[in-house]
């Protein structure tokens, strides 16, 4: 018998159950060992055809997809066999988005703007994906993929302007710096919200199939935000509809300060989620470019041959804080990123290109030269056009429009007021 | 045509033939409506408002979804990002709260986000209130949840002929819509007392409908009974029921059916109670923080030295919808019509 109103039991004789609230492995001041993590050996994971069934290729959301061995050479099934240019260009892009993220991170530390996000150790994710895309195929990102619009060449200028708020940004000021919106350059606007973007881009999808379009969509959210609901409503429509979509989840594993056990990481991987939906489910070392292109390759060609969704587990790591506005070093281990067994992805394919002859140091670093100079010029031209909280850069009459496509009576009554307000404040 | 024209080709028709009519003529004109949700396809819709849609348009235009409103809404605004134009129906407005984040935060913010350059071009359309013995989880009236947010349009129709002319703008709008459809009048006109016979929309004017293309523009109320003695703003099923009020009572009032509560149409508003002196606000969903209220602000900001006597609300309780005590919640005929009394005590 139980006393409901104490809890305690009477006559009974069974151990007291016990919560489990996971706790990362390493905090501040431990040495981060990661020497358990299963890295099997680039090239040996099979490359199924991109038709094969879901339950055909169940292990691949256990494995990891790698193609980039320890001496930087591409090998296995998986290897894309890229010609030099793309490997050329995918590391220009990444190494301009690590300089690019560098640049603006400071200008938020200098008092030019609100916030800022880098992907430092993340580059991979989106530059390897962005050039195995078509340039038309839809991306609806999180916050962490601005490494997709240096792939597709969006001028720097107009993101920094954006990050700026300034007369330039042709957002009006109204987003957080880096929720970016360039349709032209098929980048969906980014919420904030964590993975709203999922069930819409598998919405885009469908329409693209329903219309007998050719054009496929991809998106992108955190481990973390697996949790969340709309990330299953995505994986059931995709799933149900065949919806040519890519799903990407990208494992950094942190969440601002919650490791990826927050979000199911310490019982099973994240590909595995797709497993339970009949999606074909892939689980890739995040931090090999060309596993990456090679993985989302073979999504493409599976999605655009009417074979159905695919979900992608980048296994990678955060290697700086989740934003300016958070300080990791407060929560996890100091050498957790340098102890990282994946390295760093521009690392990486850079040992790659000079080991295939077609790179060298000296190139390399007349490269970072050129795209420092690049972004610092890029930034001065953007700051002509302003800075955040130094002067008002946009109308008073902009917060009003675009609530609605015409604006109502309500709205202009309060616009009025914002403009005798404007008048008294004497701005 | 215009909204108080009667095309020659008008028949009779119900809540659910106008819906129905609406979606057919639209997805005949437009390619890019779609319509999706639980049980509209083959099926037809758990109260027939797509019946027929499926096997005339095909199964790319009209499809059965899986049941997560989250995910209804969140593709809406992906297909909307695309160039379609969903119809996505929530069966129940009871059930449209997973879908919120999806149009509070997306749906209802993306023109403005993005600056224009995506649009949600949606019309969600939900049956909502009481009076069909439904319980909590089949009778709310959240219309109050969703005009309190930026960016999202909200319409209640209240006859067969406005259901009609307003879904067809609402599909035309390009902003998101929150489409209501009073459910208790879905069949007929309903006078309140529930124990009463129901009636159908046989014969009632409000009932022949153009079998064509026709649109009342969102933000126009309706004056449903011109009068002297009082205001009565009201929407959806309590206009008959206040109409029906007024009647046995003999009080001569100006009955507002207000059809889109944003954007609100506060000139006839303004005009009526300026001229009667007196506003009685009625709805069927719950009091504290209700539609009423921002009415009632409104009126009062506007009309102050007009009126003749406090403006008085007549609402649902601040409780869940009961089940057997589906008709002690409902503001009937004896709420209103004291209210309308203590109006007028004066």
């Amino acid at each position: 018998m139980t006393d409901f109103v104490s809890g305690e039991h009477q006559g009974r004789n069974l151990p007291p159950l016990t919560l489990h609230v996971p706790e990362p492995r390493f905090r501040p001041g431990d040495t981060a060992d990661f020497s358990d993590v299963d890295v099997p050996a680039a090239g040996v994971t099979p490359r199924p055809d991109e038709q094969a069934s879901a339950g055909a290729i169940r292990d691949l959301a256990y494995g990891l997809v790698r193609v980039l061995d320890d001496e930087g050479r591409a090998v296995g099934p998986w290897n894309p066999n890229l010609a030099d240019d793309m490997l050329l260009r995918m590391l220009r892009s990444m190494a301009l988005t690590r300089a690019f993220d560098e640049r603006m991170f400071r200008a938020q530390r200098q008092g030019k703007t609100s916030f800022y996000m880098k992907c430092t150790g993340e580059e991979a994710v989106s530059i390897a994906a962005a050039h195995a895309l078509a340039y038309d195929d839809m991306c609806f990102p999180s916050y962490r993929q601005q490494g997709l619009l240096i792939a597709r060449d969006w001028p720097l200028i107009d993101m920094m302007n954006q990050i700026y708020s300034n007369s330039a940004d042709r957002l009006k000021g109204r987003q957080l710096p880096i929720m970016y919106s360039v349709r032209d350059a098929g980048f969906f606007s980014i919420s904030g919200n964590l993975t709203t973007q999922w069930p819409q881009a598998v919405g885009w999808a469908m329409a693209s199939a329903a219309r007998g379009d050719t054009r496929i969509a991809a998106t992108w959210c955190g481990e973390g935000s697996t949790a969340e609901g709309d990330f299953h409503s995505a994986c059931t429509f995709a799933s149900v509809y065949r919806a040519p979509v890519i799903l990407n989840i990208v494992n950094n594993q942190w969440a601002i300060s919650s490791f990826s056990g927050f979000a199911g990481g310490e019982n099973t991987t994240f590909a595995a989620r797709g497993v339970g939906y009949g999606i074909a489910s892939l689980r890739v070392d995040g931090n090999d470019a060309l596993a990456v292109y090679a993985a989302t390759r073979w999504a493409a060609d599976r999605a655009r041959s009417n074979a159905g969704p695919t979900l992608i587990e980048h296994f990678t790591y955060r290697a700086e804080g989740h934003s300016t506005s958070d300080d990791p070093g407060q929560y996890r281990s100091a050498d957790e990123g340098s102890a990282w067994p994946l390295g760093d992805p521009i690392a990486r394919l850079k040992a790659h290109v000079i080991g295939l002859g077609i790179w060298d140091e000296e190139r390399h670093a007349a490269m970072d030269l050129e795209l420092a100079n690049l972004v610092k010029d890029a930034a001065r031209a953007a700051e002509k056009n302003g800075i955040l909280g130094h002067g008002m850069h946009q109308g008073f009459e902009t917060m009003f429009e675009d609530v609605f496509e015409d604006m109502p009576w309500h709205l202009k009554e309060q616009l009025a007021m914002a403009l005798r307000e404007k008048k008294a404040a004497g701005v | 045509m215009t909204d108080t024209q009667t095309a020659a080709d008008a028949v009779q028709m119900n809540m659910i033939q106008a819906i129905n009519s609406a979606l057919d003529v639209m997805m005949e004109r437009d390619p890019d409506v779609v319509v999706m949700g639980e049980d509209v396809g083959y099926f037809g819709g758990v109260f027939r408002a797509t019946a027929g849609l499926q096997k005339k348009y095909g199964k790319n235009r009209v499809f059965d979804t899986p049941i997560t409103e989250c995910g209804i809404i969140g593709v809406a605004v992906g297909m909307g990002a695309y160039g379609l134009r969903p119809v996505p129906e929530i069966q129940f407005a009871d059930y449209i709260y997973p879908a919120l984040d999806q149009l509070v935060s997306e749906a209802a913010r993306l023109r403005y986000r993005s600056a224009g350059e995506f649009i949600a071009p949606m019309t969600v359309r939900s049956p909502f209130g009481g009076g069909i013995f439904g319980g909590q989880t089949h009778s709310q009236s959240p219309e109050g949840i969703f005009t309190h947010v930026s960016g999202i349009k909200t319409v209640i129709p209240a006859t067969p002929y406005d259901a009609k002319g307003l879904l067809i703008a609402a599909i035309e709008d390009n902003d998101p819509t929150i489409f209501f459809e009073p459910k208790r009048i879905y069949n007929g006109p309903f006078d309140g007392h529930y124990d009463r016979p129901s009636r159908n929309w046989g014969g009632h004017p409000d009932a022949q409908v153009p079998q064509g293309y026709y649109r009342i523009p969102l933000g126009k109320a309706r004056i449903a009974r011109a009068g002297e003695a009082l205001t009565i703003l009201c929407y959806g099923t309590m206009v008959h029921v206040v109409a029906s009020t007024v009647a046995e009572m003999g009080i001569d009032a100006e009955i507002i059916d207000l059809r889109t509560l944003v954007p609100l149409d506060i000139e006839a508003i303004e005009a009526s109670v300026k001229k009667t002196g007196h506003c009685l606000i009625v709805h069927e969903a719950t009091r504290t923080s209700g539609f009423g209220a921002e009415l009632s602000a409104l009126v009062q900001e506007r009309c102050f030295y007009h009126l003749e006597a406090p403006i008085e609300r007549v609402t649902g309780f601040d409780t869940p919808y009961p089940h057997s005590l589906e008709w002690a919640y409902f503001p009937g005929p004896i709420r209103i019509r004291d209210a309308i009394t203590k109006i007028l005590k004066d």
